[in-house]
């Protein structure tokens, strides 16, 4: 019984990573390339949720509400960059951390207007609702299993479109010489735009895919962007690479806190103080996590060179 | 120094906060909004010394009033209310922290040092909600504020006021002397050029780092204030949130100004106030209002009370 449950609260850690990657992939790029630290990234996520659930309302279908949601989170991402943040990239870090707070402030606000400030929920269609049995006798949700198929295939995606095409290669040279791909005759302005776009695109299908496990509300952006700023800072600023193997890495060792560090310390300490101990500790594992990392490598573990 | 445009305002200004009580006996609500304005001042005034002589943006600055208040609200949960006791421990966490966490974020530079004070804000903030102990997520009453001997009554409003006042006035005084100080002329000039400053031989690391936990403790005392004002402490102080406010609060007053953070402070409440009488929906006109002053006024409110003479 105790192996079924490691193997389930690995899979949860997983789950929790490829939601922080999805995330993290889009901050990283943004910072990366455009030396832009984006607060508001987390709106968008929850702009997402918020597309989602209302799309899904609409067509009484959860995967049109996402074919929906996608390109208006697109959309709505191009809209901010082009409206606020264009202007932001010549500005110091301060600067942009301010407005990009401003932006949060709206959005919430807005966000309560359109929707309320009761939570929504995503019901599932009957098949992804129910569970799947993954080993004798072990049973795990399938929507989980879905969001960690649909993080993976993201993430090969990403690494093909970076690495393989010719935006990607856009991408890697507005990275390391923006001035110089400027030089050679490249649109840096809609390079600039179509790559928000798409971390915005990225952040709103975290936010589609975590809507129906937790409940869609105002705010749920803020919290978990904290996480995904850890995860970038760990990863190394503007890696994609390092933006996956840290988010996994958080993701994992973030769960596995919340679920074991008790039985753990009560192998160590009284019952009681390890009761007590435990929350606590495990809420601050990660942070711990970041801190030991940068202890030994300041930049990050994949420190992308020349940025 | 002479009188310019700038020192008769601020001179104005203090003796407006100073008459106020008296002006406005029985009107318990504005001397409320004016002490909390000048509790805000105190946070900001040190964080100023951080983002706007140092060059160092802590995102993470709203832990300190956290743990000012937190002290004030564990101590009287075990029902030990003596402010003798409270505060120099309050002040001594403070320092504390802000030693292990500058010592840590000080490594780092750039958009590392902003991500790395805000999660370690956070963790302290999730700290604050495990701790069913001290009230987790709803956090601690404070039935009883510090007491002190009986020399202040702290219960009494006009006279907290003029507490939180008189530490008003010090805060701005240290900042100030230290600024002009060769430890402040060494911090302000690794804001100019670091690498000159480590070639003339000066450990910047530990300048900065001093700097850092000057103003955690000057925060500390601040939330210690905090703390005794609302009669009630929660993890919400600490949320990164709190901390984005406080450094709107100094860009707001101008980066860098001696007293500008105290009048960003005092505006951002104000409006604050004025706003969520207008409309429960404040912050959507507030938000892009701090994106306005973000691209549109730079400098700050001292920015219009002519050329800083700081600099």
């Amino acid at each position: 019984m105790t192996w079924a449950l490691l193997l389930e609260q690995t899979l949860n850690g997983f789950q929790l990573g490829v939601l922080l990657f999805l995330l993290a992939a889009g901050l990283t790029l943004v910072f990366g390339i455009m030396d832009l630290v984006n607060l508001a990234h987390g709106s968008l996520y929850m702009a997402g949720a918020f597309f989602c659930a209302t799309f899904t309302d609409w067509t009484d279908s959860f995967i049109i509400g996402v074919l929906l949601g996608l390109p208006a989170t697109l959309l709505l991402g191009i809209a901010v960059e082009m409206i606020a943040l264009r202007t932001l990239y010549a500005r110091d870090h301060l600067d942009q951390v301010l407005a990009t707070f401003g932006i949060i402030l709206f959005f919430n606000e807005l966000a309560r207007i359109i929707w309320g400030p009761e939570g929504l929920v995503i019901p599932l269609p009957a098949w992804l609702d129910g569970n799947v049995e993954i080993l004798a006798g072990v049973f795990y949700p399938t929507f989980r299993i879905l969001i960690i198929a649909v993080g993976l295939s993201v993430a090969l995606g990403l690494y093909v479109l970076v690495a393989r095409t010719r935006i990607g290669m856009l991408i890697r040279a507005g990275a390391s010489d923006r001035d110089m791909v400027g030089a050679l005759g490249i649109n840096v302005k809609m390079l600039f735009t179509l790559i928000f776009g798409l971390g915005a695109a990225l952040a709103g299908l975290a936010g589609m895919m975590a809507g129906p496990i937790i409940e869609v509300n105002i705010g749920m952006g803020e919290e978990i962007l904290i996480l995904a700023f850890v995860v970038i800072v760990i990863g190394g600023i503007g890696s994609i690479r390092g933006a996956f193997v840290a988010a996994l890495l958080v993701g994992l060792i973030d769960t596995m806190g919340r679920s074991f560090l008790d039985l753990l310390l009560k192998m160590l300490i009284s019952g009681n103080a390890a009761e007590t101990a435990a929350p606590a500790l495990s809420a601050m594992l990660v942070y711990v996590l970041m801190v030991t990392v940068l202890f030994f490598r300041p930049q990050g573990l994949f420190a992308p060179r020349g940025g | 120094m002479t009188m310019n445009r700038r020192g008769v305002v601020m001179t104005l200004f203090l003796i407006t906060v100073a008459l106020l009580p008296i002006a406005l006996v029985d009107q318990p609500f504005y001397i409320g909004l004016f002490s909390r304005a000048m509790i805000l001042s105190i946070a900001a005034v040190s964080l100023n010394l951080l983002l706007g002589y140092g060059n160092m943006i802590s995102f993470g600055h709203a832990v300190y009033i956290g743990i000012g208040a937190y002290t004030v609200g564990i101590f009287a949960y075990y029902e030990i209310y003596d402010g003798f006791i409270q505060w120099p421990v309050g002040l001594a966490i403070s320092a504390v922290v802000a030693l292990i966490f500058g010592a840590i974020s000080l490594r780092t530079r750039g958009v590392y040092f902003i991500m790395i004070t805000l999660a370690l804000a956070q963790m302290l903030y999730f700290l604050g909600v495990s701790i069913d102990e001290y009230g987790a997520d709803d956090g601690l009453v404070i039935d009883v504020r510090s007491e002190f001997a009986g020399l202040i009554d702290l219960e009494e409003g006009i006279a907290f006021y003029y507490v939180i006042f008189f530490f008003l006035l010090l805060t701005i005084f240290i900042v100030h002397r230290l600024t002009n100080s060769r430890f402040g002329v060494v911090v302000r000039g690794a804001k100019s050029n670091e690498v000159r400053l480590r070639a003339l031989g000066f450990s910047v690391y530990q300048y900065k780092l001093t700097a850092f936990v000057i103003a955690g403790v000057i925060c500390g005392l601040a939330g210690l204030l905090l703390g005794n004002f609302t009669n009630f402490v929660n993890p919400d102080m600490m949320h990164w949130t709190r901390s984005g406010e406080l450094i709107f609060m100094v860009v707001l007053g101008g980066l860098g100004s001696l007293f500008g953070p105290v009048l960003g402070a005092f505006v951002f409440l104000l409006l604050e106030e004025i706003l969520s009488d207008l409309t429960i929906h404040w912050q959507i006109i507030f938000g892009p209002f701090l994106i306005a002053v973000v691209l549109f006024m730079r400098g700050g409110i001292d920015s219009l009370l002519g050329k800083s003479t700081d600099d």
